[in-house]
């Protein structure tokens, strides 16, 4: 690790205190929107600090997430799947236990009490596998706001029943055809709608990207995955655990896991890309491994990008890891070398995913098989005594067709 | 003084406004979107926007948003866009050219090279759409090395206290967005433009064009009875749209149907100002 070497960064205090008032981490993050959108997103800041300092935000936000999305989520020692595996202890953080099933609700939770605080009426979200579309139409179903979910009309189709589900929680879901009709274009559209709504909406973005203060906003609102997870691992173990792991996509999850670790030098930190059918194809979404800096959706960070700037398409057999970009606080912590990102094929996820199913009686997202991939590469070369920790952030319901389509199962 | 001050000041003493109609570069076709350059200020063009097309641009409505992939589809880069202004300025030294994009296929080109090709193209000004006075910093210097104006946006949401710090440093003219909203889609009512543009001209000496709705000669005659200049787009992108055939590709007429429509648009801004007094 050269954490020593990165934390002038942010001063003495760590790596935990970005990003800095232009919403930077590094080099990248920063708040590239039009300028009708800009005071939107100061104000934005503003009542988000001004709910920080309020305690009666924390407790309000903390009744919500203990009573309706069912916190903490447990630890579970994965101890049929540790054998399997012969070597480091697998633990899972179980948010795919989280009422709609994903760590989505975490952030939507935040968010909404936040636009309430705000006096919006109205909320808009963007969604690639529908998880974040189904976790913002149901806390806008909670609290009786009307609400608009841009979805990709690729992904429509290919994500049915989740937007059955949120036409059933009151959501009005609008297709997005322009581009490839993907997640990213759903945030574009997402994005215009905000400027031609700029007094009633509030944009609920579902990962740690967007302009600042998204990427600090959401990756708060998610932490609260990682200081369970800590303590939870000291409680179980007695110790930090040697391993944290979690799939890339936005990175929301990972973020949510990563950020109270940073600090622990000796955790290491592994994010999981997705391959897709490779990372020397042109199908995949691994912006680490293979993009380089540039503006998108109003951050700095790593982009899928040809030669000319032009943004290219992702590719993932998981709708939710289907993503050209990467959180930049995620870019920033690949530039120090603090967090490793490692990248992982469809084919090796879906195998992940079955080996979880039938050791462990757990059906995984096809997002965490994505990260339960590479603990099966690592696990079995660590000592027996080590201990890893991974963070199952969804439940793979929504995934059986995809599977089933995969393994040659007609439904 | 920069090609972009001279028309203006040329314009004031004349005392009409502008008339600043925009082209998507490559659009549907490098020849047919050349020819339509080289005819603009034949048909009344003041100052011309070529826009540079991006895979996500996020302000413009469906009308920009397909002449971006139609550009994109025909192989459009920044480089060819350079190439078409230094084409154009081997006949026309005088007529501003500003280029309208986002910001990532510039940082791609590289910040300091992309200035330095685009002034020697003969380029006057950038319109970024998503690069906010925050963070200005990652272009107006290198510009403004080579002097090249980075003209700034203020919108209906830019109130008093921030208008200011839009406005500091900014150069060429000023470009008021008429409406919280995208390209192409709805209108500013001249009451509205009356209201807002004073607010903006006690703020800034420079010259103010209004962009985003307007459409028509009247919506243009109102623009510059409001302020300085009138940008259209959307409805000269779409009057290229309908000219094409069922593959997307231009017809004999489509120049020229354009240009009629640049035409229409000029006569509206040169009668402005005399028909209101």
């Amino acid at each position: 690790m050269t954490q020593s070497a990165s934390a002038p960064t942010f001063g003495a205090n760590g790596l935990r205190n970005g990003p800095d008032a232009r919403g930077r981490f590094g080099a990248y993050g920063g708040r590239f929107v039009a300028e009708t959108l800009m005071p939107l997103v100061l104000e934005l800041e503003g009542a988000y600090a001004a709910a920080c300092a309020d305690p009666a935000f924390r407790t309000e936000l903390d009744y919500y997430l203990r009573d309706y999305v069912g916190r903490p989520s447990p630890l579970w020692y994965a101890e049929r799947l540790t054998r399997a595996l012969g070597g480091a202890r697998v633990y899972f953080k179980r948010d795919e236990l989280n009422h709609t099933g994903a760590h989505k609700v975490n952030n939507c939770m935040g968010q909404i009490l936040l636009a309430r605080r705000m006096h919006k009426t109205r909320i808009i979200a963007e969604t690639g596998a529908g998880q974040h579309g189904v976790a913002t139409a149901t806390v806008c179903a909670l609290f009786g706001l009307p609400c608009v979910i841009y979805m990709g009309a690729v992904d429509v189709e290919r994500q049915n029943p989740n937007v059955f589900r949120m036409k059933l929680l009151g959501a009005e879901v609008r297709p997005v055809t322009s581009g490839a009709g993907t997640l990213k274009d759903a945030m574009n559209e997402a994005l215009r709608d905000w400027v031609a709504n700029v007094a009633d909406t509030y944009y609920l973005i579902g990962t740690v990207a967007g302009p600042h203060p998204y990427p600090a906003m959401v990756r708060d609102f998610q932490k609260i995955i990682g200081e369970e997870a800590r303590a939870q691992m000291l409680a179980a173990t007695g110790r930090l655990p040697d391993v944290a792991i979690a799939a890339v996509g936005g990175g929301s999850n990972a973020m949510g896991l990563f950020h109270p670790f940073l600090d622990d030098a000796g955790v290491r930190l592994i994010g999981v890309e997705a391959a897709g059918r490779g990372l020397d194809t042109h199908e995949h979404a691994a912006s680490i491994s293979r993009g380089r800096p540039g503006v998108l959706h109003g951050n700095i960070t790593y982009l899928l990008q040809d030669d000319e700037g032009q943004i290219e398409e992702a590719h993932s057999i998981s709708a939710g890891l289907d993503y050209p970009g990467i959180g930049p606080e995620h870019a920033w912590l690949h530039d120090i070398g603090r967090v490793e990102y490692a990248a992982v094929t469809d084919s090796e996820a879906l195998e992940a995913f079955q080996l979880c199913t039938r050791t462990e009686g757990i059906i995984p997202a096809l997002e965490p098989a994505h990260a339960l991939a590479q603990v099966a590469k690592i696990a079995p070369g660590m000592d027996h005594e080590a201990t890893i920790l991974m963070n199952l952030c969804g439940r793979g319901d929504k995934d059986i067709f995809t599977v089933a389509e995969h393994l040659g199962v007609k439904l | 003084m920069s090609r972009i001050a001279a028309r203006f000041a040329a314009l004031h003493a004349a005392g009409r406004g502008a008339l600043i109609p925009f082209l998507e570069a490559w659009d549907p076709d490098p020849a047919t979107s050349m020819a339509l350059l080289r005819g603009m200020p034949g048909a009344g063009a003041d100052l011309i926007e070529i826009g540079c097309a991006f895979t996500d641009p996020m302000a413009d409505g469906p009308t920009i948003q397909a002449a971006g992939r139609r550009a994109l589809a025909a192989g459009a880069t920044l480089g060819h866009t350079l190439a078409m202004v230094r084409e154009f300025r081997r006949d026309d030294d005088a007529t501003p050219i500003i280029l309208m994009g986002y910001l990532n296929p510039i940082l791609s080109y590289g910040t300091d090279r992309f200035c330095t090709d685009a002034a020697a193209s003969g380029v006057d000004g950038l319109i970024v759409v998503d690069l906010p006075s925050e963070e200005a910093d990652m272009l107006v210097p290198q510009a403004g090395a080579h002097g090249i104006d980075v003209i700034r946006l203020v919108a209906p949401t830019t109130d008093a206290a921030r208008l200011p710090k839009v406005l500091d440093g900014s150069s060429g003219f000023v470009y008021y967005v008429s409406i919280t909203g995208i390209t192409g889609t709805r209108s500013a009512g001249f009451d509205e433009l009356a209201a807002a543009i004073p607010r903006v001209r006690r703020a800034t000496d420079l010259p103010i064009a209004i962009g985003f709705g307007v459409r028509s000669p009247a919506q243009a005659a109102d623009a510059v009875r409001a302020a300085d200049a009138a940008v259209v787009a959307s409805a000269l992108i779409e009057t290229l749209a309908a000219s094409l055939d069922a593959q997307g590709r231009a017809a004999p007429d489509t120049v020229r149907r354009v240009l009629d429509q640049v035409r229409a648009l000029a006569e509206g801004v040169r009668g402005a100002r005399s028909a209101a007094r």
